[in-house]
C-alpha cells in the first residue's frame, strides 16, 4: 500500500446559503481544494452526504457533483454513514489511492439543510438510528445524547463542566472564517437556554447550516501532510444493547487501531477535532478515544486541558458547535482543518509545534466512528 | 409507515415478545438474526418482564413528524425484572416527578398516526409503578 498525503484542502463558510443550489454550494469546495492542490486532474470522486436523499429528494449524488464541477466520465460515488459519512468518504478515499487503483482522488463533503424545516432535521438525525424500536418511541437524537448525559451528570460532573464544551468551541471559532458562530458564549448563556432534551440545554447543540469542505489526496511525497491513519468501526447500534452506554464501542476501536497503523500513542496527539455535537458526545469522545481517562473529560475541558492553548487543543476552529455540523460535510471540515494545522496554515487558529492531528467523525449514538490521524512529513 | 413494515412488528411490540438464543440463553428484545454471544441463529420466544426500573431518561421538547402532540414527552432506559434492557416512553407522568431509578410498569397505548388517511400506530409504553 502507498502512503497518501493531502495535497490541497477548500472549504466554504458553514451558513444559510439560500442562494445555492446543492451542487453550486459543492463545486465552491471542490475547485477551491483542487486549485490549492494545484490540479484538476483528479481520477475519482468520493462525495460524503447524509440526508440529500430526504432534503433535496436527490439520488445518484456522486453523478449529480462530478456533473457540478464539469467532469463527466468521472469515477464518482456518495458514502453515506450518517453523521459520520465525511470521516468514513475519507478513508475510502484514502484506500483508492493507497491501493494504486486511483492517484488523485477528491473527496467532498455537502449538505444543505436550509432547504427544510426544523422538523425535517429533526427527522433526518433520527434516520441514523435503527428506526423499529429507537425511533418509534419518538426519542430523538439529542434525546438520545441526554440519556448519556444524565448517567454521566449523576457520576461525573456538573452540567456547566459539561457545558463548558460548547463555551470552547465558541472561543475557538472567533476570527474563524468558515465558522458559522464565530461569536464567544458564555457558560451563564448555555447554562441559561431552553432545554432541547434534558438535560441538554439548546446551546449545547450544533446547529443547523449548509456547507461543503473537499480534500485532494494523492501519494505522499517527502513533504506535506500525510495521512498516518484512517480507521472506521462500528458498534450495536441501539442503546439497550450497549453494555456500558458512557463507553463509545466505535470511537474506542477506531481510535485504538489508528494508533497503531501510524505508530502513535494518544500523548503523541498535538490537536484534535471531537464530535461534540451535543457536549456531552464531545466530552465522551475525548474519553473514548484514549486521551482523558474516563470520567474525567468534562473536568479537564472545564479546567482548561481542552483549549487552544492547553495540554490538547480541541476543535481549533469551533467545532461542530460554533464552525457548524452540516452533518454529511462535517467530518470532511475537520479533516481538512487538522490538515491546515499541520501545514502551519491556520493563521490566528494556529497550534504550536503541530506535528500529529487527530479527527473524529461518528454517526449515529456512536454506532460508526472513522478516525483520522495525519501527520506532518518533513520534519 | 407501510402496512407490511407495521404488520411485521405488531406482535413484539403488542405483547413485549423477545426471542431466546436456543444455543446459549442469550437473550434479546427485540429479535436478531444471529446470536451476539455464541452466533447461533436459532431462537425462541420470550416474553418479557413487565415491571421494571428507569435506568436514564430525559425529555423530548422538539420532537420528530408524528409526535408533536405529546410534548413534552419522557423516553427512558429500562431496565425489566428479567435484566433486559429497552427504550420507551414514561407516560401518565409529569416530565418533572420521572427519577432514575422509579419503578415503570408496560401499557398499551397509541404511539402516532400516519396524517388523518394513514394507519394508527401502537405499542408498549410504561408508566410509574402506583405502590
Ligand atoms: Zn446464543
Amino acid at each position: 500500500m502507498r502512503k497518501v498525503a493531502v495535497a490541497g484542502v477548500g472549504l466554504v463558510k458553514v451558513s444559510e446559503h439560500w442562494g445555492k443550489p446543492i451542487g453550486a454550494l459543492f463545486a465552491d469546495a471542490a475547485l477551491q481544494a483542487m486549485k490549492d492542490a494545484g490540479t484538476d486532474g483528479v481520477d475519482g470522486l468520493y462525495v460524503s452526504n447524509m440526508s440529500g436523499a430526504l432534503m433535496q429528494e436527490q439520488l445518484s449524488m456522486g453523478a449529480l457533483m462530478a456533473d457540478a464541477i464539469a467532469k463527466p466520465g468521472l469515477s464518482a460515488v456518495r458514502v453515506e454513514a450518517g453523521s459520520a459519512s465525511g470521516g468514513v468518504a475519507f478513508h475510502e478515499a484514502v484506500k483508492a489511492v493507497a491501493s494504486g487503483y486511483s492517484d488523485c482522488v477528491l473527496v467532498a463533503g455537502v449538505e444543505k439543510m436550509s432547504d427544510v424545516l426544523p422538523e425535517v432535521v429533526t427527522k433526518s438525525l433520527v434516520m441514523e438510528e435503527e428506526q423499529e424500536y429507537s425511533a418509534y418511541t419518538g426519542v430523538t437524537k439529542p434525546g438520545l445524547s441526554a440519556m448519556l448525559h444524565r448517567l454521566y451528570l449523576d457520576l461525573y460532573a456538573e452540567p456547566s463542566e459539561v457545558g463548558m464544551m460548547a463555551v470552547q468551541s465558541h472561543e475557538n471559532a472567533v476570527g474563524c472564517k468558515h465558522a458559522q458562530y464565530p461569536f464567544r458564549m458564555s457558560i451563564e448563556r448555555a447554562m441559561d437556554s431552553p432545554m432541547e432534551a434534558d438535560p441538554i440545554h439548546m446551546m449545547e447543540c450544533a446547529g443547523v447550516g449548509d456547507g461543503a469542505a473537499a480534500i485532494v489526496l494523492v501519494p505522499a511525497d517527502t513533504e506535506g501532510v500525510e495521512v498516518a491513519a484512517t480507521t472506521v468501526a462500528t458498534d450495536y447500534c441501539s442503546l439497550p444493547m450497549r453494555e456500558d452506554p458512557l463507553t463509545l464501542g466505535a470511537v474506542k476501536t477506531a481510535a485504538e487501531k489508528a494508533y497503531k497503523l501510524a505508530a502513535v500513542k494518544p500523548g503523541d496527539i498535538d490537536l484534535v477535532e471531537v464530535q461534540d455535537d451535543f457536549t456531552i458526545n464531545g466530552v465522551l469522545s475525548l474519553e473514548s478515544l484514549g486521551l482523558v481517562e474516563p470520567g474525567k473529560a468534562a473536568k479537564y475541558v472545564a479546567e482548561g486541558g481542552s483549549a487552544r492553548d492547553g495540554e490538547l487543543p480541541t476543535n481549533t476552529f469551533g467545532g461542530l458547535k460554533a464552525r457548524g455540523n452540516p452533518l454529511g460535510a462535517t467530518g470532511v471540515y475537520q479533516i481538512a482543518e487538522v490538515a491546515l494545522q499541520l501545514r502551519g496554515a491556520a493563521g490566528d487558529h494556529q497550534v504550536e509545534d503541530a506535528n500529529v492531528g487527530l479527527a473524529q467523525n461518528m454517526g449515529g449514538l456512536g454506532s460508526t466512528c472513522a478516525v483520522t490521524i495525519l501527520r506532518r512529513l518533513g520534519r | 409507515m407501510s402496512v407490511p413494515r407495521y404488520w411485521r412488528e405488531e406482535v413484539p411490540r403488542y405483547r413485549l415478545l423477545g426471542k431466546e438464543c436456543t444455543g446459549c440463553g442469550a437473550k434479546f428484545f427485540p429479535a436478531r438474526p444471529v446470536c451476539t454471544e455464541c452466533g447461533s441463529t436459532e431462537f425462541k420466544d420470550h416474553k418479557l418482564a413487565e415491571v421494571g426500573e428507569v435506568v436514564t431518561w430525559t425529555v423530548i421538547r422538539n420532537p420528530p413528524p408524528g409526535f408533536e402532540k405529546y410534548k413534552p414527552y419522557v423516553v427512558a432506559l429500562i431496565e425489566l425484572e428479567d435484566g433486559m434492557r429497552l427504550l420507551s416512553q414514561v407516560v401518565d407522568v409529569d416530565p418533572d416527578e420521572v427519577q432514575t431509578g422509579m419503578s415503570v410498569e408496560a401499557v398499551f397505548r397509541r404511539v402516532k398516526e400516519d396524517g388523518k388517511t394513514g394507519i394508527i400506530q401502537y405499542g408498549y409504553k410504561f408508566r410509574p409503578v402506583v405502590e
